[in-house]
């Protein structure tokens, strides 16, 4: 078993999990209680990593994050070191990759909220922020940990995006996925074995969390 | 019942509203004032009533209105002046459920009365639960309520930051007709203390006459009659009778 590679995996998922969590509130928000016409661009923008291959994904990542682009000269210029081949670029990678799978739950959560309750907040003088806080994230809660679940899940099985942007690097890009993947290549098949399970321990393990939690949650 | 209590009316318009709003085919033009203690939108659904208190409460822009409250502008679209809903200070209640459904009923009637300190407001709380009798379920939750606790519970929350005027949407039209008839006097009592006026949506000709000083009749987005409900509402209410055989 790779070690360095699981921890690398679980630090990769918490941090995009929660990266994409503090970005999709407000993004999910606005899609749901906006007024801006063009909306639906973004809502299918942000539905898009679901169609699209995951190397698609990751090559133009690669290419737009790279010093080929204006965007990407600027980041190198901001953070000092290239964004792809490292553990931020995978960050990127996996936050977009994972996207759909944070939008759609929390968009629903929101849609699913009675407009009379939101009404009634706003006469009795709630700000936006109070209304978020106090009604619309405790009232989506169940959303947002499925949400929350799925992105964990997805960023610990991807493999094509996170190969495109972060490649092969021990201790700094190479996931769990990656490793099986190097494990395969080598006919180290009895290690392949074992990192699979784990894969599909820790899959059926948040699947199951999901939906008792989901019980539990409707119970109260 | 409105029209017997002894709240003072002022002399001049309580709240004018001239209002115009289109969504799709659909065209709302209003002008109305409210002059009596109790005021009573009446007309068939989908006749625009919910939409004008939406406008009046701020919840909704018209393309085109004025609206002064106690001769303050609220809305004025040719000026630019639109005060926000929450600075309004109007209750309201609605027939669809709007309790916070996560939240006590204590903290459901706190809501409101962020501005005060918490000895104040749980004080406040407290006195509007004991008011519309449901001091016994402040640490319910609003799933567990009956249909009258439940409007009582939304009662209380609404007026519990002392509106300048109440609104209520078919609030009690769920509601047994003894049930509704005891939380009317309660907040008609309420009402008259403290000068609030109320202005009431129904389709339902009996609660028309059970609460109304003044009736304004809503058809197909505008005025159709304004005036005291038994002016207004007798032909409606004659032909009420003669079709079920009390009155030939």
């Amino acid at each position: 078993m790779d070690t360095q590679a699981l921890w690398l995996t679980l630090k990769l998922a918490v941090v995009t999990t929660f990266l994409l969590l503090c970005a999709t509130v407000p993004l999910c928000h606005w899609l749901v209680f906006g007024k801006a016409r063009w909306k639906s661009v973004i809502e299918a923008a942000a539905s898009l990593p679901l169609l699209l291959p995951p190397t698609v994904l990751g090559f133009y990542l690669l290419v737009l994050l790279g010093p080929r682009t204006a965007p990407g000269r600027f980041l190198i210029h901001l953070i000092g070191h290239p964004i792809a081949f490292s553990f931020s670029g995978l960050v990127i990678g996996s936050m977009i990759y994972s996207l759909p799978f944070a939008v759609q739950p929390i968009t629903s959560g929101f849609s699913g909220i009675a407009p009379e309750v939101l009404d009634a907040a706003t006469l009795l003088g709630a700000s936006r922020l109070r209304i978020l806080i106090d009604l619309l994230l405790p009232l989506a809660r169940r959303s947002i940990f499925t949400a929350a679940v799925l992105c964990f899940t997805h960023t610990i099985g991807e493999f094509g995006v996170v190969l495109m942007i972060g490649g092969d690097i021990p201790g700094a890009t190479r996931t769990l996925s990656i490793a099986m993947y190097d494990q395969v290549q080598d006919f180290r098949y009895s290690e392949a074995n074992r990192t699979a399970i784990l894969l599909l321990i820790v899959s059926l393990l948040a699947l199951i969390l999901v939906y008792g939690r989901r019980k539990q949650l409707r119970r109260a | 019942m409105g029209g017997e209590s002894s709240c003072v009316v002022p002399d001049s318009a309580f709240l004018t509203a001239d209002m115009e709003h289109r969504v799709g085919t659909f065209t709302l033009r209003i002008n109305f004032s409210l002059t009596t203690p109790w005021t009573v939108l009446f007309g068939p659904s989908g006749a625009g009533k919910s939409t004008i208190l939406r406008i009046l409460g701020g919840l909704l822009q018209p393309q085109n209105g004025r609206i002064t409250m106690q001769d303050h502008i609220v809305l004025d679209v040719k000026q630019g002046i639109s005060i926000p809903a929450g600075k309004r200070k109007i209750g309201y209640v609605t027939q669809q459920p709007a309790l916070f459904p996560h939240m006590t009923v204590h903290r459901n009637v706190a809501f409101g009365l962020h501005a005060l300190p918490p000895k104040e407001r749980s004080r406040r709380v407290s006195e509007m639960l004991r008011l519309f009798r449901v001091d016994g379920l402040s640490e319910r939750m609003p799933g567990e309520l009956s249909g009258g606790e439940y409007q009582r519970v939304a009662l209380a929350r609404a007026l519990a930051p002392e509106p300048r005027l109440l609104m209520l949407d078919e609030a009690f039209s769920g509601l047994d007709a003894d049930l509704k008839e005891s939380i009317l006097s309660e907040l008609t009592v309420w009402l008259a203390a403290r000068g609030v006026p109320a202005l009431y949506v129904s389709h339902d000709l009996g609660e028309a006459y059970q609460t109304a000083a003044n009736v304004i009749v809503i058809d197909k987005g505008g005025v159709e009659v304004q005036g005291p409900v038994q002016e207004v509402l007798a032909p409606r209410r004659e032909r009420l009778l003669r079709q079920l055989g009390i009155f030939s």
